[in-house]
């Protein structure tokens, strides 16, 4: 049985960047918000150290100093137009969810509190400077309470614990979206003319990941299995303090407020790699300079392959009252007691830079030439504007969900405002409906755990902090075994109420359809450029490479590539030393 | 085994995937309902190599995805931000994924959170917790217009009503209350903590609104001041105090 709705605008996700578009969508257009999770589990809520704005509350600052270190940061890979527009408009951003009662930390005076965040840096590279507004070290999970909040007071329309499993096109425009309910495995199709997805990021392709058990980059797969690209999926994020083994986040924070990292020696390495801001270097360089020292042998504990994090020089209300929440992870999950201790890390598989190409008005574009797709959108991780280019500063992604999700659900709701939607196929939940057969009859088959954990592990292996051609090869033809037991993959679960097992193993699927996009852009890339290290070719090579990727799915299945140049601007490429 | 000495966390094994090379056996017995299959609700238990620093939540994946692909439970974050896995083990209102095997070992009892009907397994009807969160108007009031920068609060207005901020909606608190459990009208613990969370802030003006929708007889006088909600919240926060808080702004400011 299929249940019809129609709406004017339909957003997919309710993470901070679906509720920020909610928020500006539903005030103008008839909106429904589907996400898989009830909002407030949605993985904002994680984000810990601070948003970033150039308020200049506590240290001098401008919005075009925190461009400049957005596009330095990303490896001069940015779109420098929408970085300068991003920073310009970060400061409205900010004082909004303030007055939306989100509560930040205080100066003495009664402001919003500022404090240092990797890669952020006074006048072009000075120095650190104090930019990131925080809430103790739960700064994300305010900005989902207070956008969730919002919406609440809005009286927004919530289809919660709802699959999206297909986009529906029709010559080239939206038509809305077919979703799979989890409480009575019910389809329903959503007939709207403007579509936003907000469904964040991929990172649990990675064995090693900060990233939720859902986040399987849905919105990604199902774009991408109609015919839209995906841009720079070779850029994914390791942040470097991840809990060992587990890799949960341990917030760059906890650097920011005067923690540093140690090898086995008790050397704070990062000053050979980065004389001038030493541990508050941008991530992709912390992880490749743990991983060095890992290589040089001067990796810490019994396998030799972490790293220390300390923080006991550090006053004891500093921990307790700006990092309470990164202190009991250690106590709760490595039974480390950090005022005393060292906290054994490792980098950890955090933020894709990639996604689904858009403008800077959320819509999303395809080709070299940016051609748009009318009545699609895409905000926050799934989407690539590009302001994070080859690697994503810290704090920058809880600004991109306010700033790129207002833009968004504003755009697409001036988009349906007056325009109705393409008339639908007859059979509109056909394509999903297969999906779900598939894997409903078969009684025997591929376990879709042993699936994930082989993709997990050898991603971890093969294309994470270090990547070469033979290893991302060998990584292709893990991923086409993958794939042909993937077809066969079964559930044991039949039944309709609540089958979990079934959409574990959908986004199965569109896990590895972006980890077949994330290892064929990143074999093409033979240069090193922010995250994406080559040991075989170690040096950016902007002549050939200075372009973002864009990948197809082709119709067997593989995959094509596209490149379109970077939007340059006031800031020249040069070489990225800290 | 489960005394055994479990080592420095950087212990001698690889990797984190269970039931290779696992240390410790631990039993799980699950209350299982899937109105699918049958009316009432059963006990099913099971068996699995884990090992000590996994958390709970690993060990029920374990189960589900190695052995019964049909349990249903709820999770996502698994490090207890984002409030999915909310459930009873061994009696107490715990998130699964804050919860390590070496604390239940060798074994553990799982049910589902008490008071909200179960809808399968260890998954619950949040509607009617989520309808409590909405009646006290979460949200910042204030009509005066909105300044051109940030509004001022000092440090210390900011922290009288810190620990209300944590509260992350699990339903930990609200479904450990005796009270909750035999009155579905009483809003609950984790309704009034983000009542407080508002009263208390310098920004906001409708406490007076929230005082009155919780001196009605579904509000915070319902509260026999048992402490469940305070052992049962996973962010520490303390929330009986809370109660008693806003109890005595009705009882003392407001009238």
């Amino acid at each position: 049985m299929t249940t019809a709705h129609t709406y004017d605008a339909v957003i997919v996700g309710a993470g901070g960047a679906g509720l920020r578009a909610a928020i500006e969508a539903s005030d103008r257009v008839h909106t429904a918000v589907i996400s898989k999770l009830y909002p407030t589990r949605s993985h904002t809520g994680t984000a810990q150290g601070g948003v970033c704005a150039a308020l200049g509350n506590v240290e001098e600052d401008y919005p075009e100093w925190h461009a400049f270190d957005t596009v330095k940061g990303g490896d001069y890979l940015v779109d420098q137009p929408a970085a300068l527009l991003m920073c310009e408009e970060a400061v409205d951003a900010i004082y909004q969810l303030e007055h939306w009662g989100l509560p930040f930390n205080r100066t003495t005076d009664g402001r919003i509190d500022q404090r240092r965040f990797g890669g952020h840096t006074r006048n072009h590279g000075e120095a650190p400077v104090k930019r990131a507004c925080y809430a103790a070290d739960r700064t994300g999970h305010m900005i989902l309470q207070t956008l969730y909040q919002q919406c609440v007071k809005r009286n927004v329309r919530f289809f919660n614990e709802f699959y999206v499993l297909d986009l529906l096109m029709d010559e080239g425009r939206v038509g809305g979206v077919v979703a799979y309910e989890l409480a009575s495995g019910e389809l329903h199709v959503f007939h709207a003319p403007s579509v936003l997805f907000a469904t964040g990021g991929f990172g649990r392709m990675f064995r090693v990941s900060s990233n939720a058990h859902t986040l399987t980059g849905d919105g990604p797969a199902v774009a991408w299995r109609r015919g839209i690209p995906l841009e720079d999926m070779e850029f994914f994020q390791f942040h470097p303090t991840g809990v060992y083994k587990m890799g949960i986040l341990l917030s760059e924070a906890v650097r920011g407020e005067g923690g540093i990292l140690l090898n086995a020696e008790n050397e704070r390495f990062m000053e050979r790699y980065a004389p001038t801001v030493k541990d508050l270097a941008p991530r992709d360089l912390v992880s490749r300079a743990i991983y060095q020292e890992i290589k040089e042998g001067r990796g810490a504990g019994p396998h030799k392959d972490a790293v220390w994090l300390d923080v006991r020089h550090l006053p004891r209300e500093v921990i307790e009252e700006k990092l309470p929440d990164v202190t009991e992870f250690a106590r709760v999950y490595l039974s480390v007691e950090p005022t005393k201790e060292l906290v054994p890390i490792q980098p950890t598989a955090h933020y894709a830079m990639g996604g689904i190409p858009t403008d800077v008005e959320g819509q999303v574009v395809t080709g070299p030439d940016e051609t748009p797709v009318p009545g699609l959108y895409a905000a926050g991780e799934c989407a690539c504007v590009s302001v994070h280019g080859a690697n994503r500063l810290g704090t920058n992604s809880l600004l991109d969900i306010v700033v790129f999700g207002r833009r968004g659900g504003k755009h697409m709701a001036e988009f349906a405002d007056g325009s109705d939607a393409p008339e639908l196929p007859e059979r509109p939940e056909g394509f999903a409906r297969d999906m779900l057969d598939g894997l409903m009859n078969r009684r025997e088959g591929a376990n879709a755990a042993d699936i994930r954990s082989e993709l997990q592990e050898s991603m971890f292996d093969l294309a994470f902090v270090v990547r070469s051609e033979t290893g991302l090869k060998k990584m292709q033809q893990i991923l086409g075994g993958l794939r042909e037991r993937y077809e066969r993959v079964f559930v044991q679960d039949t039944g309709r109420t609540y089958n979990t097992e079934l959409m574990e193993a959908v986004e199965l699927g569109f896990l590895l359809d972006c980890a077949e996009a994330t290892v064929a852009a990143a074999l093409a890339r033979d240069e090193t450029r922010g995250a994406h290290y080559r040991e075989d070719h170690p040096l950016r090579d902007d002549e050939h490479w200075l372009k973002h990727s864009l990948a197809y799915r082709g119709p067997d299945g593989s995959v094509r590539l596209e490149f379109k140049d970077v939007k340059l601007g006031p800031y020249v490429p040069m070489e990225r030393k800290y | 085994m489960a005394e055994e000495p479990l080592g420095d966390v950087l212990d001698d094994s690889d990797g984190r995937r269970v039931g290779a090379g696992g240390k410790v056996t631990l039993a799980l017995r699950i209350r299982r309902y899937n109105p699918d299959v049958r009316e009432d609700s059963w006990w099913d238990e099971f068996t699995i190599d884990t090992e000590p620093d996994d958390r709970l939540l690993d060990a029920l994946h374990q189960v589900k995805w190695y052995q019964d692909g049909t349990l249903a439970l709820r999770r996502s974050c698994a490090h207890g931000i984002c409030g999915s896995d909310a459930m009873m083990i061994n009696g107490k209102n715990r998130l699964a994924c804050k919860v390590l095997v070496k604390d239940v070992l060798p074994k553990a009892t799982v049910e589902p959170i008490r008071g909200l009907p179960v809808l399968k397994d260890l998954i619950v009807d949040m509607e009617p917790f989520f309808a409590g969160y909405r009646s006290v108007l979460p949200y910042l009031i204030n009509d005066e217009g909105e300044p051109d920068r940030e509004r001022l609060q000092t440090p210390e207005e900011r922290h009288r009503f810190d620990d209300t901020t944590k509260c992350i909606l699990c339903a930990a608190c609200t479904t450990a209350c005796p009270i909750f459990w035999g009155d579905e009208e009483y809003v609950g613990p984790a309704a009034i903590v983000n009542a407080h969370r508002f009263i208390y802030d310098s920004r906001d003006d409708g406490a007076d609104e929230r005082l009155r929708i919780l001196a009605e007889r579904t509000g915070v006088f319902r509260c026999r001041t048992t402490f469940n909600c305070t052992e049962a919240c996973p962010r520490g926060i303390e929330v009986t105090k809370a109660i008693q808080e806003v109890k005595r702004s009705i009882l003392f400011e407001r009238f």
